[in-house]
């Protein structure tokens, strides 16, 4: 017996394999309560009994048929890799649908562990599972799991390395009825004979040929054979479909589902009644998704959001930001006295404080867009409200569930543009991709934060919103005009589950929160800390030159490009350096304002308010939004597109952003004058 | 038998037929929702659907609804 165990997580979507993924091998994967919060497969270890489990946890599936990208991973890992066994992570108040996947991989005789997670929901409303029946019956071993209080942890590593140690996994078949199974085994047996070697059970596989599964036609075709079985296949099929009045696949999927039914109701005692169904699940839905009160109360809630962002936020930013104020002038004063070359001096008050410093201050809003974030995740509201806005998406030629990587992308942008991969449409999928970068991500807040508190006060959480909104309006009119240049077709239908709202809990949103958090610091300490550092070099040569002077270097290239961006009223060399370093990083842009702005004692904001007016501050804000995605979104994009795509997005963002900047100053210009 | 967009909230009805691309028929099958299954509709108005079957809420756009048979059972 080998001591390394190679294991699976699998199982539908929002059952909880990623929180039993995280309590078996201690990380902190993001979980939420929304179907398809994973989308690529994680892997992990944990030890046991002096056993090395590496554990691989896999997006959520319904079936082995795929059906978008997510799926698709999911499914080669069970049919390819060929896991020591799998354990099926089932939501136990779904018990029949759950099972579902889990006799697909019994047929393929997969060695499964079945786990009953949410265990606490059962026994809540009463329901009684005869385990050892179940057990019996399936022929697999079962724990007891709730995931989310870390319940029937030990006992299910115990239960995985016992049965790793035992042999093969016992036979399972589902009756399929006379007629169809007649057909399964004059093909089985038609193969046999031919002697065709693959490397699937051979029931499974006529089963899988009978289904149409697209993925082993093909693999059918390249056979030396191939043409004359899939001849006889589809010959089989038409009698079959002919004699049975529709389609096999549904009529095997049926079989399945008649055959759990049965085993469900033998398995399980129901003590609830009727009325207890409709849960208050239910009930909130009946509101939340209100045809009139839906979207307003969408609305509502991200208003909300930036209020808290900012009455909260704001008095301990601003504190941060004192401290840095004084810290830098501490360190240069202290590195002088201690006979320290000015230059160094310089560097670390001017370059590394005032210009890191001036993005840090902003921890306290990001922390708390994350909280949000993670509430709406964490509750279940999320899927809610891409169901409620699918009628307005669906007009204007966008998925609903486009709605999730649209409201991802808020956070971050990269993991937005993951998302999509739940979207069964390639097509759905690439326009969302190409307009998540209009959503504003977290690293454009200190932007919008420093400038709207500078020159908007009271009403900076107003300003931030019309920002947060121009975003989203923009990105629909932008779907929009893709979808008319490059893709003329329907939008794929709407089939979304939605799972039961939960109370949040406490410690899986300050996970998130400092999750984000750190990454954000990791940020600071890494690329904004280089692009900064990079900036002050630039702004100190060549040598004899006034610091961050327009003689300096980074002075004669922003003068090259600045006359490029009068037309929107910034039209000077700083501006012009930000926000080509902004590329690096969307922070970057308020650090190099620090870098550059950050000597003598008036501090950043006075700073800017010397240099811009309200107006082109507004248009300044635009073009922050609009213009180029972030270096690491736009080589997610590349990854999860290709070239043409990536370029598509890095060009008509530059493009827009310039244009919409433009015309808010000068129809603003206009306007202001006639007042 | 009427589309299943038509049905009044806490009605409980068959599928009969789900017309559509294979693709879809295959998905909605695979989740439970096959010809034959037996769910209750829990919201209706005029937009997308919420169904449900066990303790499973679905949300279908309404123009996937439209094109879900069904009987009405009680």
């Amino acid at each position: 017996m080998k001591k390394t165990i190679k294991i699976a997580l699998a199982g539908n979507p929002n059952s909880g394999k990623t929180t039993i993924f995280n309590n078996l091998t201690g990380s902190h994967q993001h979980v939420g309560n929304w179907p398809g919060v994973t989308v690529e497969k994680k892997e992990g270890s944990f030890a046991f009994n002096g056993f090395k489990v590496d554990v691989v946890d896999l997006p959520g599936t319904y079936s082995l048929s795929a059906y978008s990208i997510d799926e698709r991973i999911a499914r080669d890992f069970l049919l390819k890799e060929n896991p020591d066994l799998v354990v099926a992570v089932i939501d136990t108040s779904n018990l029949e649908r759950n099972l579902y996947l889990v006799a697909q991989l019994l047929e393929l005789g997969t060695k499964v562990i079945l786990d009953l997670n949410m265990m606490d929901l059962v026994e809540n409303r009463g329901m009684k599972i005869d385990t050892e029946k179940l057990s019996r019956i399936l022929g697999v071993a079962i724990a007891e799991t709730v995931a989310h209080k870390g319940k029937g942890m030990e006992k299910i590593k115990e239960i995985i390395v016992e049965q790793a140690k035992e042999g093969k996994q016992s036979f399972f078949k589902i009756d399929y009825g006379e007629d169809i199974e007649k057909t399964i085994n004059r093909l089985i047996k038609f193969l046999k004979e031919k002697r065709i070697n693959i490397d699937y059970p051979l029931r499974w596989f006529v089963i899988k040929l009978l289904e149409g599964d697209a993925e082993i036609l093909r693999k059918v075709k390249n056979l030396p054979q191939g043409e004359t079985i899939l001849n006889i296949i589809t010959e089989s099929v038409a009698k079959l479909e002919k004699h049975l009045g529709y389609d096999l696949e549904t009529a095997l999927v049926e079989k399945r589902y008649g055959y759990l039914k049965g085993l469900v109701e033998e398995c399980t005692a129901r003590h609830y009644t009727l009325e207890e169904r409709l849960s208050i699940s239910d009930k909130i839905d009946r509101v939340v998704t209100n045809k009139f009160i839906g979207i307003p109360l969408f609305l509502v809630l991200m208003w909300l959001t930036f209020q808290l962002i900012f009455t909260v936020g704001s008095p301990v930013a601003n504190l941060i930001d004192s401290f840095f104020g004084w810290f830098a002038e501490v360190t240069s004063k202290g590195l002088i006295n201690i006979g320290a070359p000015e230059w160094i001096s310089s560097l670390i008050s001017d370059g590394v404080i005032s210009g890191v410093g001036s993005v840090l201050v902003f921890l306290p809003n990001i922390l708390l867009l994350f909280v949000t974030i993670s509430l709406l995740e964490d509750s279940g509201y999320m899927a809610r409200a891409a169901f409620v806005m699918d009628r307005l998406m669906h007009a204007l030629g966008l998925h609903g569930k486009s709605f999730i990587p649209l409201i991802l992308g808020f956070g971050c942008n990269i993991p937005g543009i993951m998302a999509t991969r739940t979207l069964e449409s390639k097509k759905d999928r690439i326009i969302t991709i190409l307009v998540n970068p209009l959503m504003s991500c977290s690293a454009r807040l200190p932007i919008y934060i420093l400038f709207a508190g500078a020159f908007f006060g009271k009403n900076q959480g107003f300003v931030i919103f019309s920002l947060y909104l121009m975003g989203i309006v923009l990105a629909i009119i932008m779907a929009r005009i893709f979808k008319t240049i490059f893709f003329k077709h329907e939008v794929a239908p709407l089939i979304m589950e939605l799972p039961p709202y939960r109370l949040p809990q406490a410690k899986s949103v300050v996970i998130h929160m400092w999750e984000r958090g750190s990454l954000f610091l990791k940020k600071a300490g890494g690329i904004i800390l280089a692009g900064v550092i990079i900036i002050w070099f630039l702004s100190s040569f060549p040598p004899g030159v006034e610091y961050a002077s327009q003689e300096s270097l980074i002075g004669r290239l922003g003068s090259v490009f600045a006359p490029l961006l009068s037309p929107a009223g910034f039209g000077f060399w700083q501006a012009a350096v930000a926000l080509g370093f902004g590329i690096l990083a969307k922070e970057v842009v308020v650090g190099t304002l620090g870098t550059l702005y950050g000597t003598g004692e008036t501090g950043l904001k006075d700073a800017i308010l010397h240099h811009f007016t309200p107006l082109s501050a507004y248009s300044f804000m635009v073009m922050s939004l609009i213009y180029i995605p972030c270096i690491a979104s736009i080589a997610t994009i590349k990854r999860e597109t290709n070239l043409r795509w990536t370029f598509l997005a890095v060009g008509y963002s530059l493009i827009l952003g310039w244009i919409m900047a433009v015309i808010i100053y000068q129809v603003g210009r206009v306007f202001l004058r006639l007042l | 038998m009427i589309p299943l967009s038509m049905v009044n909230p806490g009605k409980r009805v068959q599928i009969i037929e789900i017309k559509g691309g294979r693709g879809i028929v295959s998905k909605l099958s695979n989740m439970g929702f096959y010809p034959g299954a037996i769910i209750e509709v829990i919201s209706n108005r005029n937009g997308p659907l919420i169904v449900a079957k066990e303790n499973m809420r679905l949300g279908l756009g309404f123009g996937m609804a439209h094109r879900i048979l069904v009987r009405i059972l009680n």
